[in-house]
């Protein structure tokens, strides 16, 4: 397959009808058929496309897929991304089943077929583009995956012909009735038809993960209903084995091929939502941000933040993670090193200078670029962390501070904190439960947002000095802080900078 | 320190553990090593070809500690003069776990911080019981070795070639499998398990549920306290049922955990609270049993292929202690406090010598014994010798098969 891959990129192609033919006719090929409304998109694309189609079908889909990497950064859930979704993919990228009997069938799946291989072009130069690219993609089939017709799914997954599960036999079944059996009672839980799949665990670490099936010498017992996580899978790891050849292939591509500064700027349309605070070292005009001044300018921090400057203050310490997650923001909100190695060494005044220069001012100083490899430094360091990353990585263990206390804190103590923070009206106190127990956990920092800011954004919105657009959601700390900077002085300074 | 790793040190053995056969392959020679310098400085991405030249660079910059990374795709001290950084990418690892008693402080109550007794060590025998069978039954892994980190930790190396050759996402799987203890100083409880327990954890529970009586009730004493038993309250479902063990503990100050926990359900017996939901209270029980024994372990050592762990057999600059191997099929016998330390280990060579003086030993009559043979470090290095014949032994039946393979696929 990789071979065709290969070939498909000549690096003596002059325009672009030469390289529709080179790159899309691969003479043994006929026109491909699409009997099935999913696709592993294993072939790649054989018939001609215009110039036009090729970048209006690259955009539609990339419409698509940043929508997809939104929700996922905004933490919807599965049933709330699909529901999000459906309007868009109607318009975009719309992909009918078989027993619809839509006349344009065919012209769907060509789109979805050939779009998906040009954004694997546009997305394949870097390692990070890579992985963005097959996440999302792989969040789009299962989707698709779990929407699909029952009948035509069971279809198309025995048209993959995966060889890698084995039935479990009754013998087994008996020899373990015990550990199966607690895989599958409990209400919605039950295994349909009885079958079981045996498959090894690599295949699925992702039930692995959450202990969702039963494991014995390295094998995992999988449910019959469990299969969509197998074949999505296997879907992903195809796919990222695929991208990677691609990536290899790429440098063949010839500079003055009128594909690539569509391919290039298809690939820069698709930047990290989270990416905007990457040198976002920039404070609020009229801040001062010193090591003196963050006791004050903690009224202004989210709850993840205030709660680490809690606990700094109470123990005039921080775990590892703890320091991190707040040294970067408070890089992110623009207090420089000199002030934050300042601002730590006097918190940590229980620490003899000593410990503090070897345990301690190297990590802060590695935050910020200052020391560390090449690339560290040229990066200036690590960039402030995002509430997806706060939410969803590292989690706080025994004894640490860092994290969202909307995810991580019980119910109690969230609303003792909540309370520190200035929020007293029971109805907001209970939204802040019930978004918890829904897992909306940023719904529910922006829920207390809105309430500390209510006279503010009421003022900015009715004289227009702030646009819907820069009241959107809060999906960042640094965010936060700016924001409610901003219009807790609103009118003081008279020129106050209202960035996106 | 310098006669340590110039003595006792097994080098040779800790060259074939990490070079997977007796010849120098890029396993060892790819491989990443880590010093801390004694000002502290870190150096990072050292690598050697054979264990002698390790042995000279340790020798020659006397580390505080060294530790061991990935094998690289390519030497690690070339990194910079690729023109290609991904080329430069880490290929494999053993699987590691770090277990650590200062997160176990919230429920000990003999030692807290960096002190260890022998009645604390009791979790890390726990934990090393649980994880060490669930690596092995549910995956199959053989080759495990735990070692004692000197102070108060252990560590594990899962050296099989399958665990070392696996991804962030396959390390991320197996973390949390075995992951139970979740949320920070603010989270409450801290075990949510599905019902019905999965295997591994009805298994778990199993081995836990002495160690819970006799480790935990009766050595740590955890709720005698007032104060302390409130938290065990907290984590008990029926507030009627609560009052009334609480009316029950104020009579009797002093009641020990045993008692505290034995009253739980002869309290529930009596009928102190109408609605109770027994099937409930069993869940809570068993969810305390978990809070109190359950392997905490620092995971994000686990998840990770490029982290660094330190070695064994390196020296624990604080207390002294060498970090050995520790004997699962001994696990019980294995004494934090008695392991051999430098100073220990220096006065024995001495003694087996008569007090010759001399600081080389180069007598030849007497190089046929190697120093650490006359040592209390002999039996340490015996196991560790064992281990990794029992992992070159697998490996060269693997190589042998994928070269026939190879052959019969005609290039
Ligand atoms: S939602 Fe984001 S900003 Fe708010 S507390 Fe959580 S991590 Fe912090
Ligand atoms: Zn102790």
């Amino acid at each position: 397959m990789m071979r065709q891959d290969h070939n498909r990129i000549d690096p003596k192609r002059r325009n672009v009808v030469d390289y529709r033919k080179k790159q899309f006719a691969t003479p043994q090929f006929k026109d491909t058929q699409y009997p099935h409304r999913l696709n592993f998109y294993a072939d790649a694309p054989t018939a001609d496309i215009t110039l036009e189609q090729f970048e209006q079908w690259a955009i539609d889909r990339l419409r698509v897929l940043a929508e997809l990497e939104a929700c996922s950064f905004r933490n919807r859930s599965p049933a709330e991304t699909t529901s999000h979704m459906k309007p868009i993919l109607d318009k975009y990228l719309p992909l009918d089943s078989n027993s619809s009997s839509n006349t344009k069938l065919f012209s769907q799946r060509q789109k979805d077929h050939y779009s998906h291989f040009i954004l694997r072009l546009a997305f394949s130069s870097t390692e990070d583009l890579r992985r963005r690219f097959s996440r999302v993609e792989t969040m789009l089939f299962r989707m698709r995956f779990n929407s699909d017709d029952l009948s035509e799914r069971s279809a198309f997954v025995s048209s993959l012909d995966l060889d890698w599960w084995e039935p479990v036999t009754d013998d087994e079944k008996i020899r373990y009735a015990a550990e199966l059996a607690a895989m599958t009672s409990g209400k919605k839980m039950n295994n349909e038809d009885g079958t079981w799949f045996k498959v090894d665990w690599e295949r699925v670490p992702d039930l692995v993960e959450s202990r969702r099936v039963f494991l014995k010498a390295g094998k995992a017992y999988v449910p019959g209903r469990e299969q969509s996580s197998m074949v999505v899978a296997e879907f992903t790891s195809r796919l990222e084995r695929q991208l990677e050849l691609t990536a290899r292939a790429l440098p063949r591509l010839d500079e003055d091929d009128r594909l690539t500064p569509i391919l290039n700027h298809l690939s820069k349309n698709f930047i990290t939502p989270d990416s905007a605070y990457m040198s976002g070292s920039t404070a609020p005009a009229g801040a001062q941000i010193s090591a003196a001044n963050i006791d004050n300018l903690s009224q202004h921090f989210p709850a993840c933040m205030s709660n680490l400057h809690r606990s700094l203050r109470r123990d005039a310490h921080l775990k590892h993670y703890g320091r991190l997650q707040y040294t970067l923001f408070l890089k992110g909100i623009g207090l420089n090193l000199e002030e934050s190695l300042m601002f730590w060494r006097s918190s940590f005044h229980k620490v003899t200078d000593d410990t503090f220069n070897k345990e301690y001012r190297y990590n802060v100083r590695h935050s910020y670029g200052d020391v560390g490899g090449d690339s560290n430094r040229r990066g200036g360091g690590y960039s402030p962390f995002s509430c997806q990353k706060i939410l969803t990585e590292h989690p706080p263990g025994p004894g640490e501070a860092h994290g969202c206390p909307y995810r991580h804190f019980n119910l109690e103590n969230l609303t003792a904190l909540v309370q520190a923070m200035g929020v007293s009206d029971r109805s907001v106190l209970q939204g802040v439960k019930e978004d918890k127990d829904n897992q909306k956990f940023h719904m529910a920092c922006n829920r207390v947002f809105e309430h500390l800011h209510k006279a503010e954004i009421k003022k900015a919105k009715d004289e227009g000095i702030m646009t819907s657009n820069q009241l959107e959601t809060i999906v960042h700390p640094n965010e936060y802080f700016k924001r409610s900077y901003l219009l807790k002085n609103l009118g003081k300074e008279t020129d106050v900078k209202m960035e996106g | 320190m310098r006669s340590f790793y110039q003595r006792l040190f097994p080098w040779r053995q800790l060259f074939q553990w990490l070079n997977h056969s007796p010849t120098p392959t890029n396993d060892f020679g790819n491989r990443e090593f880590a010093f801390t310098l004694q000002n502290d400085a870190y150096l990072r991405y050292q690598s050697f070809a054979t264990a002698d030249l390790l042995r000279k660079d340790v020798l020659r910059l006397m580390p505080s500690r060294f530790e061991i990374g990935p094998v690289y795709s390519t030497n690690p001290r070339d990194r910079k003069t690729l023109r290609n950084s991904s080329a430069f990418k880490p290929l494999s690892k053993e699987l590691c776990f770090d277990i650590d008693l200062t997160d176990y402080d919230d429920i000990r109550t003999c030692c807290d911080k960096a002190t260890i007794c022998n009645k604390c060590w009791q979790f890390m025998t726990m934990a090393i019981k649980v994880v060490d069978v669930a690596l092995r039954e549910d995956f199959g892994f053989k080759h495990i070795m735990w070692v004692y980190s000197g102070r108060r930790g252990a560590h594990a190396w899962v050296c099989d070639k399958k665990a070392r050759s696996m991804d962030d996402q396959k390390r991320r799987a197996i973390a949390n499998y075995l992951e139970v203890i979740k949320g920070g100083s603010q989270s409450g409880k801290k075990v949510n398990v599905k019902r019905p327990l999965h295997p591994h954890l009805s298994r778990s529970l199993d081995i836990l549920k002495t160690h819970f009586q006799e480790d935990v009730l009766d050595v740590q004493d955890p709720w005698a306290t007032a104060e302390q038993a409130e938290k065990l309250l907290q984590l008990l479902p029926d507030r009627n049922l609560n009052d009334s063990l609480r009316r029950k503990w104020e009579a009797a100050p002093g009641r020990s955990s045993t008692s505290k926990w034995a009253d739980i359900d002869a309290v529930a017996k009596t009928g102190a609270s109408k609605h109770l939901d027994s099937r409930a209270l069993l869940e809570a029980k068993q969810d305390i049993v978990l809070e109190y024994t359950y392997p905490r372990l620092d995971i994000e050592v686990s998840k990770k292929l490029n982290h660094l762990l330190k070695s064994p057999f390196v020296v624990h600059p604080g207390t002294g202690r060498v970090c050995v191997p520790i004997d699962t099929k001994a696990l019980e016998d294995f004494d934090p406090l008695g392991v051999p330390t430098v100073q220990s280990l220096l006065a024995e060579i001495d003694a087996w010598k008569g007090g010759e003086d001399g600081e080389e030993g180069d007598d030849k009559s007497k190089v046929n014994v190697a120093d650490w043979e006359k040592t209390s470090l002999k039996p340490y290095v015996d196991q560790f010798r064992t281990f990794v014949s029992g992992i070159i032994k697998d490996e060269g039946i693997a190589k042998v098969k994928r070269e026939r393979e190879d052959d019969s696929m005609d290039f």
